[in-house]
């Protein structure tokens, strides 16, 4: 439906002549912030991320330990629900397959839980944070990664709705289902890919 | 395993007509629109308004309900002209009644207030962050409630802090609610009131007019309001799992 009298400033995907911007979603410069509830404030010295297959504790690593673990640059366009769009973000952190690697173990089931120090949870196929496809990132911007932005981890699985790129990450769990997190939980979408704009429960 | 998850894509866009605006403040005007009877929403959750322009290009933002829950058919969604705001500035300076907007929603299962909330509620607002608040005001004050509520709502100064004179009515005519305003560039309106920024002393203060630590605190605002006052609210002593906090801007 034409809205009358609505002139667009076009920033955003039909007129997107790369074709990087999802339907629906519009490019902002700035990195907008939204939580839901307090931002933890982590120190290093008690930061720590567990593994687990279920209950299981397959390996937990100290701050030290998790960096040094090999580090990946890359650089992702990311895309959020409330559909700002940032492209061309630079991130480095811990590749998922790297965390698996260092485990010791290959995926014995298709799906996981992320888990925060805020309590709150996430879930992605494994098949979308295996292959290149996500890390635990700990610098945005060639800096260290700021609260606001789930500083001094965050989960970034760039290719989904950037809520399954949780905030203040302290461990990966397998589950043997897919378990609706807590966004997934309050009406969002069980997957979330923007270019199907999965973003609510029934998208 | 992603397409057998996919189901298939509902219409869920709604052309609903615009039935009346009013000005709340300078940069923030209410709009009534006609949702249809069938609608039904809690305090606190939003809708997606969407503009299309005559090439199809499509943009949309999310807007806090500010009326209660109704069978109506109509809800009041406040909007804040931002700078540059390319959504905000069609509706200040082009909406007007009887023009059709697409809306879907409602929106939100955790920024979100209930008569069954097992006890005090309190309430940090920023500016426009009051919008999803008046909705829990307002149910609150309707149903008559005896679940203590507290409000605290930091504007730049009084004509600047939105629903300011019904927040003053509504505290008046009831018990249970406690309302107390702050202005960061004026003097403050009432005794009561204050001129400076949301602090720990100010959030204690509010707490104490509700009877005690509040089951839930909802934060809403700016992020920078945001999180100086969850800071306010924490040093306060207010337990951060109880915490529920929404960000504008977003």
């Amino acid at each position: 439906m034409v809205t009358r009298g609505f002139i667009g400033k076009k920033t955003q995907g039909t007129d997107d002549p790369t074709n990087r911007v999802p339907p629906g979603q519009h490019l902002v410069e700035n990195f907008p912030v939204l939580t839901a509830g307090p931002t933890p404030r982590i120190a290093h010295e008690s930061w720590s991320f567990t593994l687990k297959i279920g209950p299981r504790v397959v390996k937990k690593w100290n701050w030290k330990e998790f960096n040094d673990l090999p580090m990946t640059k890359v650089v992702r366009d990311i895309h959020c629900v409330t559909s700002w769009s940032k492209l061309d973000t630079r991130w480095e952190g811990v590749m998922v397959d790297e965390i698996l690697a260092d485990a010791g173990i290959e995926p014995p089931t298709d799906f996981m839980l992320a888990h925060t120090f805020d309590g709150y949870s996430t879930n992605v196929p494994v098949a979308d944070l295996v292959g290149g496809k996500s890390m635990v990132a700990l610098k945005f911007g060639g800096e260290p990664l700021e609260t606001d932005h789930g500083g001094p981890a965050r989960l970034l699985v760039p290719h989904l709705y950037f809520w399954k790129s949780a905030k203040w990450i302290n461990g990966l769990q397998f589950t043997n289902r897919d378990e609706a997190g807590f966004w997934e939980l309050r009406g969002y979408h069980i997957y979330g890919d923007p270019w199907l704009e999965q973003r609510y429960t029934h998208d | 395993m992603t397409e057998a998850a996919k189901p298939r894509r509902l219409n869920v866009w709604r052309e609903v007509p615009i039935l009346e605006i009013k000005d709340r403040t300078p940069f923030i005007k209410s709009f009534w629109l006609d949702v249809g009877r069938a609608f039904r929403h809690q305090s606190g959750q939003h809708v997606i308004l969407r503009l299309t322009d005559p090439e199809g290009y499509a943009v949309m933002r999310s807007y806090s309900i500010a009326s209660p829950p109704t069978t109506d058919g109509i809800i009041e969604v406040a909007i804040e002209q931002l700078v540059d705001g390319e959504v905000s500035t069609y509706f200040h300076e082009v909406a007007a009644v009887g023009d059709t907007i697409e809306l879907r929603g409602p929106i939100g299962g955790h920024f979100v207030w209930t008569l069954e909330e097992p006890g005090a509620s309190l309430l940090i607002a920023g500016g426009s962050g009051v919008v999803p608040m008046m909705a829990m005001v307002r149910e609150h004050a309707r149903e008559n409630s005896k679940i203590p509520l507290g409000l605290l709502l930091s504007a730049r100064s009084g004509p600047e802090a939105p629903f300011f004179e019904e927040l003053m009515d509504l505290e008046a005519s009831c018990d249970a609610f406690a309302f107390t305003a702050t202005f960061t560039r004026a003097r403050p309106a009432r005794m009561r009131d204050h001129g400076r920024r949301v602090d720990k002393d100010m959030v204690a203060e509010t707490i104490e007019r509700i009877g005690g630590l509040p089951a839930w605190t909802f934060i809403c605002g700016s992020n920078l309001f945001v999180n100086t006052a969850t800071d306010s609210a924490l040093a306060a002593g207010v337990l951060p799992e109880t915490i529920r906090t929404e960000r504008y801007g977003g």
